[in-house]
């Protein structure tokens, strides 16, 4: 377990590493002078000279990728370009916005995913099975932010029972849940379409296996041997579907929270896009990067306590 | 045939029928706006209504299936391009260094979902219809990698594959003769979902201002567009998206009743 | 009153008809076999009993055990029955087991199911259940730690925790070797005796039928063409169908004489080693020896037979041998020239040689028709033949093992086990070798067809001098087809000569564990 737990932690850093060169030379490299690329074309050389030197572009580049790890090792993320504050600043903000929107949002997945899919598979055939999967179909073709859209438009105008948009802060936890209450929804929509479909399919493949006809002989019945012996088998690829599914839901997220006018990270984002704000550019992908390996680092770990054959593989 | 395949199929070549013919035809000229004419609802003249520039809606969803159409299929293409092969590769040399490299290649691509590759490049070179193409196609790398990959092994455990090694074929020659037509059908089925996918991928670059840019029409702007006069004129948001809804329903059930069709053993990842 | 008394038994899914009137009666203490090729309905007969039919089946007649028809059972009543009444142990143990369970938890799961007691008492129940089988690891194991052996011990504790009056098994050894198959059914022999159970045991494998039935059922296409005592059934057979199988189980060819010749293959001590995950993290790779000292030498025409349990290195020597991975230590040659050379296979060496695989549904690629299959060995050749000359090479191929040339334009689905094995020898003569490596070529089919592959290949022997290294673990076949034999234990050959000789006079103690394991039809005087 501990070696397995080692191996997985040793790629968890190589890919950190990887990932940071990478976003690293798209941004800092690629564009030659990021410091005139920020500024467009019409800026005065002294002002180019001046964001260069706070950008420290007269270093080497190998000086100016360590300056940023370490820097983000110690939660600096540089100096926002427009904003004029530090980013860990901008980030802390509104991360609280985006954070629990993704786990609102994969939580209501799973919710509805699993129950769904373990029914669907137990009924296969039935009529059951059929609505469930019909819905499914559905619910994988729908666009999240269209869905979203239709949410505000019956939910919002028209019903009135949430605000069309906005965040009020977690000051108000209650008013802050609702007004994630509809991003979460739409977000988490087409994923539990995606995932009741994949828990159905894994269970339909475990009920096949030898071990449930074992596990009937001993005297369970077909439901039983589906609790007992399926589900927990069928987990395995499903924590797969879950962990892709969370850099999914981060990423979907950035596109709800333009539906909704939510102030989390999607909206820094594209601000700092159309602003050229590079600096913030560059960490807040490195922070979804971040997150996305994590997670899979954690469904990795995940995996070995769902599978037994994972702990003791020499 | 099943009842799968035969409506995916007739809604998928609805679709490229529509953008086919708006080479030739559309009910209206989208460049020229007519303001007095705006946000109509359905009609004799405008089927589908008109948006806020007084633009046929119609004629939008035809030109706007174009370039759904492209990007996705063009994604499509640059994953199965460079993914099959890298996926063969790996099969072909299991468990060497090579195989390593091109395992943890495509895990670090999927740490990077297309919209998240897609905001670096259109950081750093603005937006275009070519960066959803490059930012939905990288993504699609590693999936059809991963895929290939996962299909081969159990081929290359097979003893016709032994018998063909001892018959002196190299990996190579084996990768192409009798790896690739055995998973065939495979690739095709997840050809079709990941088109399905690029289109909904096309869709949401769009409408965040990251795909294709005015005046080429596209979906996702559509819905930007119409998304604050949802409350006035709802057939305006609502018609590109049951166009997504559709376009995307068809590709799935298609690649469903496909995989039902060619061989019903077929497994296929979506996520 | 019979334990388990079947009448009239008939059973269709959809319009196929899978058995039909079957009749058969077990007393408790009484070990009754199914015996018969596969597709005779012998499996479905065990579910029945079971009453685990697959879906859409329809079911007619009566199973009365007892004293209770299973076929008028409730679903319900019939879980209350499964486990408690009667078990069942199936053939794959690999697949038979939850891989994410323990053991101990899945035999203490029986005895919870149906009866109203603690964990810990199901638990130690389940541990003494397990030590009674003959299991010497903890319950605390998963199945991926245990042996196929191993494993099936503890599927048959599941099955008999709590004592059923009936035990079904359904080939329970077959997946098994032969030394593991004999310790098994010693075990199911035991059990019956102890715990007075009723076994249906159900085997194509009419020795094993022969070694530990009292009773025999023969089936043939859904029906009990013949049953009996064991000893009269064998001493009397009446239905022609049965008589077939027992001459086709007792097959023996007849080979020519080897012309006296010298060598072709030279292995001179072999060694293989693989390597194996790292102890400790990052720390040096471990290395396994599969092959230790390898040699012996195979002459032109030579007949050579090579047996061994799963894992003693029979695949390994193989790839060495075909040229397929090299070796650490030694060396293998032909006719003089190194079968690995410079890091690369050679080709020149590799013409001379090939092979024909088990399983006749792998080992053709289902994609490409059977002209192209066959004459995938041309690619060894320098100038392969092209237009008529390889047209002819095909018909002549597929004439020779008894195919049709029209044959040629057909997939490989078209053909039935037995056919697809005549290909592959095709395949295998079509650029006529100096050798050709069986391996386990005729394992996977049923003992008809078995028999007609093996006349074929004595035929080849007939027609011109071939040589070839059959590889097998079934001791008959090997006694039959060969001049030579080798046994392979764990990566080394403990004993090789003739193959008469060391079937009556087995040195190695590992020689005689082998062949007093493997089970015998009783001789009846007059063979086939």
């Amino acid at each position: 377990m501990i070696r397995y737990a080692l191996g997985r932690l040793t790629s968890l850093v190589i890919s950190l590493i990887v990932a940071s060169i990478v976003i690293f030379a798209v941004i800092e490299v690629i564009p030659g002078d990021p410091a005139a690329f920020m500024l467009g074309i019409n800026a005065r050389p002294d002002t180019i000279a001046a964001l260069r030197a706070e950008m420290g572009l007269d270093q080497p580049l190998i000086t100016r990728y360590l300056d940023w790890i370490t820097g983000m090792l110690r939660g600096d993320f540089g100096q926002s370009w427009t904003y004029k504050t530090p980013v860990a600043e901008l980030i802390a903000d509104r991360i609280w916005v985006s954070l629990p929107l993704a786990i609102f949002a994969l939580t209501l997945s799973t919710l509805v995913a699993f129950p769904a899919g373990i029914y669907a598979a137990s009924r296969r055939g039935g009529a059951g099975d059929v609505t469930i999967m019909g819905a499914t179909q559905l619910g994988v073709a729908i666009p999240n932010f269209w869905f979203a859209m239709i949410l505000v438009l019956i939910f919002a105008i028209n019903l009135r029972w949430f605000s069309a948009g906005g965040f009020p802060g977690w000051d108000n936890p209650l008013q802050a849940i609702k007004s994630l209450t509809l991003p979460a929804i739409a977000l988490a929509l087409p994923q539990a379409a995606i995932l009741a479909r994949v828990m159905r399919s894994s269970l339909l493949d475990m009920l096949g296996e030898d071990f449930i006809r074992t596990a009937r002989a001993k005297g369970l019945s077909a439901r039983q041997a589906l609790w007992r012996h399926a589900v927990r088998n069928a987990l395995i690829p499903v924590l797969t579907i879950i962990g892709l599914q969370f850099s999914f839901l981060l990423a979907g997220g950035i596109i709800i929270e333009q539906v909704f006018f939510l102030p989390g990270l999607g909206r820094l984002i594209f601000q700092s896009i159309s602003a050229r704000d590079l600096i913030v550019v560059e960490s807040v992908v490195m922070l979804l990067v971040f997150t996305v390996i994590m997670v899979n680092f954690i469904v990795d770990l995940a995996y070995a306590a769902v599978d037994p054959r994972l702990r003791t593989k020499s | 045939m099943n009842r799968n395949l035969i409506i995916g199929t007739a809604l998928t070549v609805l679709f490229i029928a529509l953008a086919a013919l708006s080479f030739l035809w559309t009910p209206a000229d989208i460049e020229t706006l007519d303001i007095p004419n705006r946000l109509q609802t359905p009609n004799a003249t405008n089927w589908l209504g008109t948006d806020h520039f007084g633009r046929d809606i119609l004629s939008m969803i035809m030109m706007g299936a174009r370039t759904s159409i492209a990007v996705a299929l063009l994604a499509v293409g640059i994953g199965m391009a460079l993914g099959i092969p890298l996926g063969l590769l790996a099969a072909a040399r299991h468990g060497s260094f090579l195989d390593e490299l091109i395992m943890r290649g495509n895990d670090l691509v999927f740490a990077f979902p297309s919209l998240v590759i897609a905001i670096l490049i259109t950081a750093v070179f603005g937006a275009s219809a070519v960066n959803a193409i490059i930012a939905i196609g990288i993504f699609n790398i590693p999936v059809f990698a991963r895929l290939t990959r996962g299909a081969a092994l159990p081929l290359w455990e097979r003893d016709f594959i032994l018998t063909a090694r001892v018959c002196g074929k190299s990996a190579t020659r084996i990768s192409i003769e009798h790896i690739l037509p055995n998973i065939t059908n495979l690739m095709i089925v997840q050809g079709t979902i990941q088109f399905s996918l690029g289109i909904l991928a096309e869709a949401a670059l769009s409408y965040i201002g990251l795909g294709a840019q005015p005046p080429t029409a596209s979906w996702g702007r559509m819905l930007a567009d119409a998304q604050t006069l949802v409350s006035i004129a709802p057939h305006v948001a609502l018609v590109p998206g049951f166009a997504i809804l559709l376009m995307v329903l068809g590709l799935n059930l298609m690649g469903d009743g496909l995989r039902d069709w060619l061989d019903p053993r077929i497994r296929i990842a979506r996520t | 009153m019979s334990l388990l008394a079947i009448k009239d038994l008939s059973l269709s899914i959809g319009n196929t008809r899978i058995l039909h009137k079957v009749g058969l009666d077990i007393q408790a203490g009484e070990i009754v076999a199914i015996t018969g090729e596969s597709g005779s309905g012998k499996s479905m007969t065990a579910m029945a009993v079971m009453g685990l039919l697959p879906r859409g089946s329809v079911a007619k007649g009566e199973i009365m055990l007892n004293g209770t028809d299973i076929l008028q059972t409730t679903e319900s009543d019939l879980c209350t029955m499964r486990g408690n009444m009667m078990g069942i142990v199936f053939q794959e143990p690999m697949t038979a087991l939850n891989p994410v369970q323990t053991i101990g938890a899945q035999v203490a799961e029986t005895i919870l199911i149906h009866e109203k007691t603690t964990k810990a008492n199901a638990h130690k129940r389940a541990a003494a259940m397990l030590e009674r089988v003959g299991l010497s690891v903890p319950p605390s194991r998963y199945p991926h730690e245990l042996s196929g052996g191993q494993r099936q011990r503890v599927v048959i504790a599941m099955a008999i925790a709590l004592r059923p009056k009936l035990l079904i098994a359904d080939e329970p050894t077959t997946a098994l070797d032969v030394t593991t198959q004999a310790r098994i059914l010693d075990l199911l022999r035991d059990l019956v005796r102890e715990f007075d159970m009723g076994l249906l045991l159900i085997t194509h494998d009419l020795a094993v039928v022969a070694d530990v039935a009292d009773k025999i059922a023969v089936m043939q296409n859904g029906c009990v063409v013949e049953s009996g005592a064991t000893k009269h059934l064998f001493a009397h057979m009446q239905h022609p169908y049965t008589k077939a199988l027992f001459a086709a189980s007792a097959h023996t060819v007849s080979l020519p004489e080897t012309p006296a010749s010298s060598p072709i293959l030279q292995v001179r001590n072999v060694a293989r080693d693989y390597p194996i995950s790292r102890k400790a993290f990052l720390g040096p790779r471990p290395k396994f020896r599969a092959l230790h000292d390898i040699s012996f030498q195979i002459n032109a025409g030579e007949r050579v037979g090579l047996v061994g349990e799963s894992g003693c290195g029979k695949s390994t020597l193989t790839r060495a041998i075909l040229g397929l991975e090299d070796v650490q230590e030694g060396q293998i040659t032909l006719d003089g020239d190194p079968v690995f050379s410079d890091k690369r296979p050679n080709l020149a060496v590799r013409r001379k040689m090939q092979v024909v695989f088990q399983d006749p549904f792998s080992s053709f690629n289902p994609r490409h028709r059977v002209d192209r299959l066959i004459t995938e060995p041309f690619h060894l050749l320098p100038s392969p033949p092209t237009g008529q000359a390889r047209a002819n090479a095909i018909a002549k191929a597929l004439t020779d093992v008894g195919l049709s040339p029209a044959d040629a334009g057909k997939y490989i689905h078209e053909f039935s086990g037995g056919q697809r094995q005549r290909i592959a020898i095709a395949r295998a003569l079509i650029i006529a070798p100096e050798l050709i490596i069986f391996d386990e070529a005729v394992s996977a089919l049923d003992v008809s067809v078995r028999a007609q592959v093996l006349d074929l290949i004595a035929d080849l022997c007939r027609k011109r001098p071939l040589a070839y290294l059959f590889i097998s673990h079934d001791l008959s076949v090997v006694r039959t087809v060969t001049d030579r034999v080798m046994v392979m234990q764990a990566g080394k050959i403990v004993e090789q000569g003739e193959t008469e000789t060391v079937f009556t006079q087995p040195q190695h103690p590992y020689t005689q564990t082998l062949i007093a394991a493997a089970p015998k039809l009783p001789d009846l005087g007059q063979r086939g």
